[in-house]
């Protein structure tokens, strides 16, 4: 069986791309860091790469394009010029996309998250803006797993389990207009498009800090409707191996083995690659 | 003839705005107790190639707006012909 492709995404000012490619590495996956311009065809013939040839694609982390204008603002719109096509033919084939952190920020410039428009590729529904804090929020948050079973990325990961990971970021905020919130919500619900909240160490929905930023409904991540497009603000990629929990020290030097090697974020990795090799076999 | 046209772009009534308050905090701190409401906003001051009159530069930068400069879910913007 052929390795599944992953692309993870890289242009100035992504920072993430070497934790995720390495995840991605390490379960077996044949992962490339690629950057916009190959995609796009600004290179040498050797380094041109065509985004049809990969079964996954990336949008890690960082400050891409410095962050100016908004938070994954630019990307979004150099995407959605120059990739248009190839995006939208990449959905039409039913290969998923994860957005951590600046990449969940780009997903939801490009429209592509919620997704509830009728166009694929459109305007913005949702936002993620300014961290209620106005800071730059740093610190392990705690995230309960809310779906269903309709996202790809968190398929075999049981509902109500909680996840420990590293969120960084000064634009979470998840936000729809007063306007559309309860419409947007019920639907986001109906469509089991909540793939995850912040909660307190307990799984109970608290405010700040446990949620770091004053997102709507406590909302950490969310898929389009048909569950092959996440977005989520923390970062699995930062809690893949237990040793990068802050915790970590202190538990072993109290002896508590606490499941082994890796942590919470392995299990999205994993749950994504699963779907992939299954579907190779169909 | 080039035209330059200022756009601002600023919240829209409702949305919060963590740095507009966080700056009338500091300015409230350093003695100015009259301030009781800072909001943030951004300017950007675009120079653009246009034909005698000028009359596609609103809609042009309108489109800039909708596709790049402003969120609609969380922004208002103001376009204004400098000169």
């Amino acid at each position: 069986m052929m390795p599944v492709k992953i692309c993870v995404l890289r242009i100035e000012g992504t920072n993430c791309e070497l934790e995720t490619f390495r995840s991605f590495k390490r379960l077996g996956a044949a992962a490339e860091i690629v950057h916009l311009k190959q995609l796009i065809g600004a290179v040498k013939e050797r380094e041109k790469r065509k985004l049809k040839d990969y079964d996954l694609l990336v949008i890690p982390g960082g400050f891409s394009s410095g962050d100016y204008i908004r938070a994954g603002a630019i990307l979004a719109a150099r995407i959605r010029g120059a990739l248009g096509e190839e995006l939208a033919d990449f959905i039409r084939d039913g290969k998923p996309i994860l957005g951590i952190c600046n990449g969940f920020q780009v997903l939801v410039e490009m429209g592509l998250l919620p997704g509830l428009a009728d166009e694929k590729i459109g305007l913005q529904q949702v936002a993620l803006t300014t961290n209620d804090s106005a800071r730059f929020e740093c610190r392990p948050v705690y995230i309960r797993h809310e779906n269903r079973g309709n996202c790809v990325f968190t398929k075999g990961i049981e509902k109500g389990c909680i996840m420990k990971m590293p969120c960084a970021h000064a634009e979470g905020k998840f936000f729809i207009s007063e306007k559309e919130r309860e419409a947007y919500l019920r639907l986001l619900e109906a469509n089991d498009q909540i793939v995850f909240r912040y909660t307190d160490p307990e799984g109970t929905y608290a405010a700040y800090p446990w949620n770091p930023n004053g997102s709507v409904d406590n909302i950490a991540g969310i898929c389009d409707p048909s569950g092959i497009i996440l977005g989520l603000m923390p970062h699995p990629e930062r809690a893949f191996y237990a040793f990068l929990d802050s915790e970590w020290p202190r538990r072993a030097k109290r002896g508590e083995e606490g499941g082994g090697a890796y942590g919470d974020g392995k299990a999205i990795f994993e749950a994504v690659l699963n779907h992939l090799s299954r579907k190779a076999y169909i | 003839m080039t035209v330059e046209v200022e756009v601002t772009i600023k919240l829209k009534r409702g949305v919060t705005d963590p740095e507009g308050e966080n700056t009338k905090k500091a300015l409230n701190l350093l003695g100015f107790k009259n301030v009781h409401s800072v909001k943030s906003m951004k300017t950007f001051r675009i120079a653009i190639d246009a034909d005698e009159g000028g009359s596609d530069v609103k809609y042009e930068v309108e489109e800039m707006c909708k596709k790049l400069l402003a969120n609609p879910v969380i922004h208002d913007y103001k376009i204004s012909v400098v000169r």
